[in-house]
């Protein structure tokens, strides 16, 4: 099979999936389980298979149809969207197995809507990442929205959709009154929005209008969650919990760092931007936001919500190591995608998991929780500390090459956000391990119980196992992504 | 051409307004409906053809009874008046089509045959305007479209119809007067009333300040009719109270006809002729469009009625088109254009599914929709994807236009900016209206007892989706309104000086 037959493949796949189990809830539901795990095992296997052709170079394509002309419905596998794509499929197998150990222990109404519309963001979040042009990406992005928010309405009540309107609210009205504006001025001003290596915008427009274009943008895209956008984040920890594990830690919040990274170095190009002074305030957005959410993380009592406002913390370091501009931190933007994928899905398995098993889901509560959850509470401490960058994790490997990076621009700022906010980190992540492994249970719980369902223990030690494997194995990202900055 | 192609224009008019007496004669149960949809049906194939004609390059003209122009009456169809004739003759079809359980129980039976003449006389009338190439025949199409358009609104057994129709009537008759006076002013000064010939005799006029006056009638008289802000008020309650398949009708074409016509007329007798017309225009048109973009979709957001919702929704996209047309560029009048037709399909369908809620639901107050998605989930769904394409979604129809209308605002310095935060405050302001009926069909828990609820009849299904699945192909391969529509810009913009 060629790149664009296989690349058809990757984009029908789900969509055949979440009809699939429409179908195959009528006949029971480990049928329908069965066809989740299949429909994302073929995802993943179709992805991978895109990977032999990159590495030699090649760029495989897809031309669907020219909408009007000059803008095409189109798509290209490249080392960054190779990546997304890559990571967003292989972690749906380990989250389905997951969501069937949740959803079942948790007793969930709608389960089939549930993994009907987990199939759709899949779909959605792979032509993000393939999307060869600005409008391709811009239609797939506001799938990814529409489709998650019957995720995050999931349970209904008031509530709920009180929160879920935050979400869908917050999403929309920062795509369609900044980001649209901005991609249409970069089609009237550079004539294409094609994802181009070097960029399109060079000699296009100058001056304080790239520093503007720069902040419709960033803020734009509300999925990369740079603050003031990012209260939709909080508000999405209302949905079951592998939603807030996949696409909350995964693949929407991916979408967003992943979309504003390619656009700063395949439509702005970084040495263009490099040279100009008014794109110079995104490492300063971006380092306020490490700060200020990991002090908000700080305060939080609630877990889940603890949690997002890590993931908003984390999301701006690969912002702000996108706007170092300088080869090593867009490597390193590129690998803290992964780094943090794998520690904050863990990080969710895990709080999932007491949940299901204990119904607990303050912090206060977690004294001495490890006793009876080792398993669970060994690979949260695994995911916490990948968060804090200690080694052998895989944080460690992303913060490495930002402040590489940073250091070869000299940006202090960046250096100083990363030192503190690390320092925030472990102020907010050790206490809980402590209360965890070392303290007594002040109140014995309701009901005697031990680990969760085997399906939910299963996955988080999968992800903290690659949580610990991709410090010592990232070679291949490594060389994959060094390809984003060399192919000029 | 073949000689019956030859005849495509004046048979564009004849069938519907001949089978309307046949229609009201066939008293037997369901034929009646038969014979209109048949009839519709072959109105609708004539404008296909015609826009297969005009595509290939052919222009149509069509002189009655052989007189020639401008003595006789001419009759012509170009890209611009297939595109409209298009989304009339579809809109009646699709609301024929799926209109049988609505009509039943909006309207006596017997009363029925009368009801569908009435329908055929309001499509000839519509169909006649874009065909007609002289001033005066098209006001004659234009009374007679309107008068079978409230008798067909007045038609259902909602009694709140008769007053909302009266204030129509009133107000769709001063527009009319309105525009026969400046027609009359033009024949005063040019002797003539065919468009092309009066185009090249105002020329010849010393004294400008009739035509001047004859302008400032007729686009005031169209505005009127396409319901421009703040001429609108005879709009909501109309759509709101007459039958839900009239609703689909006349919410998808009728202000579009006016609007066709409005820039039929500016472009093709006025902008050449008058000096700085063209900066008059943009200047009335633009404040007015705007001011209908944000009021008409502000009080959107704040009704209860789902068709008056709608029908405000309307008022704020016959802005969206004006809005494009005051720019007086290719790109603006593309915009404009392109939406005419992608309007009429977001809203078509709209309404098409909230027919379908109608058959299940007394009333269409948001309150009474809560719940209603897991009994009606096919008629709930094409609401979505059709509010979709209302908000400009990319993947819908609605989104060309909105792609449109912005970049053509771009060209436009400071000015294209402020408008295009202008447009942005609109779409979300869709969003927020259009989630408003979505949260309580969803979202929402059921006031009363809902078990006796199903889905709407299959055939109503059926043309609901493929109209909603019409605004998803034409999302992606908008390559035929946007042909037909820049060429109508094109050919709109030869006139200017």
């Amino acid at each position: 099979m060629n790149g664009a037959e296989l690349i058809a493949i990757a984009l029908l796949l789900p969509l055949v999936g979440a009809v699939g189990i429409a179908v195959a809830s009528r006949i029971g539901d480990n049928t329908r389980e069965a066809t989740t795990l299949l429909t994302a095992g073929a995802l993943a296997v179709t992805v991978w298979s895109l990977l032999p052709e990159l590495m030699q170079g090649g760029r495989p394509s897809l031309l669907v149809a020219e909408v009007v002309p000059g803008i095409d419905l189109a798509f290209r596998v490249e080392p960054l969207g190779m990546l997304f794509a890559a990571l967003a499929s292989s972690l749906w197998i380990v989250n389905s197995i997951y969501s069937i150990g949740y959803m079942r222990g948790n007793k969930e109404s709608h389960q089939t809507r549930f993994y009907i519309f987990f199939a759709i963001a899949l779909a959605a979040a792979i032509g993000v990442a393939f999307a060869d042009n600005l409008f391709t990406l811009f239609l797939f992005y506001e799938v990814l929205t529409l489709s998650t928010y019957p995720l995050v309405a999931h349970k209904g009540d008031a509530k709920t959709v009180r929160s879920a309107r935050v979400y869908l609210g917050v999403l929309l009205t920062t795509s369609i009154g900044l980001f649209l504006p901005a991609i249409i001025w970069t089609y009237v001003a550079a004539g294409t929005g094609t994802f181009t290596p070097g960029g399109v915008l060079e000699g296009k427009i100058a001056g304080p209008a790239i520093g503007l274009l720069l902040g419709l943008f960033v803020f734009g895209v509300g999925k990369a969650a740079v603050m003031p956008v990012h209260r939709w984040l909080p508000a999405a920890m209302v949905a079951p919990t592998p939603v807030s594990a996949l696409l909350h830690a995964v693949a929407v919040v991916k979408a967003g760092v992943f979309t504003i990274t390619k656009i700063i170095v395949y439509i702005f190009g970084i040495d263009f931007l490099f040279a100009e002074p008014s794109s110079g305030w995104l490492i300063y957005a971006a380092a306020f936001t490490i700060i200020v959410a990991s002090i908000v993380a700080l305060q939080q009592q609630n877990l889940k919500r603890l949690l997002a406002y890590s993931t908003v913390a984390q999301l701006s370091y690969v912002v702000m190591a996108a706007a170092i501009l300088k080869p090593l931190a867009e490597v390193g933007a590129a690998v803290h995608m992964v780094a943090h994928a794998f520690g904050k899905i863990t990080l969710f398995f895990a709080a999932g998991a007491i949940y299901t098993a204990a119904k607990k889901t303050e912090l206060h509560q977690l004294r001495g929780i490890a006793r009876r959850m080792p398993w669970t509470m060994a690979a949260f401490t695994i995911g916490a500390l990948s968060m804090i960058g200690v080694p052998p994790t895989g944080g460690f490997v992303s913060k490495w090459y930002i402040l590489a990076g940073a250091f070869q621009a000299d940006n202090y700022v960046a250096i100083a956000a990363i030192i503190v906010s690390t320092a925030l980190n472990a102020a907010y992540f050790l206490p809980i391990i402590y209360m965890a492994w070392f303290l007594e249970e002040d109140v014995p719980p309701a009901k005697e119980h031990g680990e969760a369902p085997f399906a939910a223990v299963l996955a988080l030690m999968i992800t903290a196992a690659l949580t610990l494997l991709f410090f010592f194995f990232n070679g291949p990202v490594l060389e994959l992504e060094a390809q984003l900055v060399q192919a000029r | 051409m073949t000689s019956l192609a030859h005849h495509l224009p004046a048979l564009q008019v004849i069938v519907p307004m001949l089978s309307a007496p046949l229609v009201m004669l066939l008293q037997p149960r369901g034929l009646a409906r038969a014979a209109a949809t048949a009839a519709s049906l072959l109105a609708f194939a004539i404008a296909i053809a015609m826009t297969i004609g005009v595509l290939d390059g052919n222009t149509y003209t069509y002189r009655m009874g052989s007189w020639p122009a401008p003595y006789g009456i001419e009759l012509g169809v170009d890209r611009f008046s297939a595109l409209l004739l298009l989304i009339v003759t579809g809109a009646s079809s699709f609301a024929l089509l799926a209109g049988h359980r609505s009509v039943d129980a909006d309207i006596d039976e017997s009363r029925q045959p009368l009801f569908y003449a009435a329908w055929l006389l309001a499509l000839a009338g519509l169909s006649g305007i874009p065909v007609a190439a002289d001033a005066f025949n098209i006001f004659v199409f234009m009374e007679i479209s309107s008068l079978a358009s409230y008798v067909i609104i007045a038609g259902g057994s909602d009694r709140r119809a008769l007053p909302a129709v009266f204030k129509y009537l009133i107000m769709g008759t001063i527009g009319a007067t309105f525009y026969l006076i400046g027609i009359g002013l033009i024949y005063l000064m040019t002797g003539t009333l065919n468009l092309a010939d009066m185009e090249l005799r105002i020329h010849e006029v010393a004294d400008q300040a009739p035509i001047l006056v004859a302008a400032g009638f007729i686009t005031v008289g169209l505005a009127l009719k396409a319901a421009l802000f703040p001429l609108h008020v005879w709009l909501p309650n109309s759509y709101t109270y007459a039958p839900n398949t009239v609703t689909v009708f006349l919410a998808a074409c009728s202000t579009k006809v006016s609007l066709y016509l409005l820039l039929r007329f500016d472009f093709f007798v006025f902008q050449g002729n008058l000096v700085g017309h063209d900066i008059q225009f943009a200047y009335f048109l633009m404040p007015l469009a705007v001011l209908a973009i944000l009021i008409a979709s502000g009080v959107a957001l704040f009704e209860q009625n789902v068709k008056r919702l709608l029908a405000y929704s309307s008022i704020a996209q016959v802005g969206y088109i004006l809005l494009g047309a005051s720019f007086v560029t290719v790109a603006g009048l593309t915009a404009s254009t392109v939406h005419l037709f992608n309007h009429a399909l977001a809203k078509g369908a709209l309404f098409l599914a909230v027919s379908c809620l109608a058959t299940q639901c007394v009333g269409l107050r948001l309150p009474g929709l809560r719940g209603l998605a897991k009994q009606m989930p096919w008629t709930s769904a094409a609401l979505v994807v059709a509010g979709f394409s209302l908000i400009g979604i990319p993947g819908t129809a609605g989104f060309i236009s909105k792609w449109y209308l912005i970049t053509a605002a771009l060209e436009h310095g400071p000015l294209g900016i402020a408008l295009v935060v202008v447009l942005v405050a609109s779409s979300l302001m869709a969003v927020a209206y259009i989630w408003r009926i979505v949260e309580s069909l969803y979202f929402g828990e059921p006031g009363g007892d809902v078990s006796a609820v199903r889905e709407a009849p299959l055939l109503m299904l059926v043309v609901t989706w493929v109209a909603v699945l019409a605004n998803l192909y034409f999302g992606l391969a908008p390559e035929l309104p946007v042909t037909l529509a820049s060429s109508a810009a094109e050919t709109l913009l030869e006139h200017l000086p």
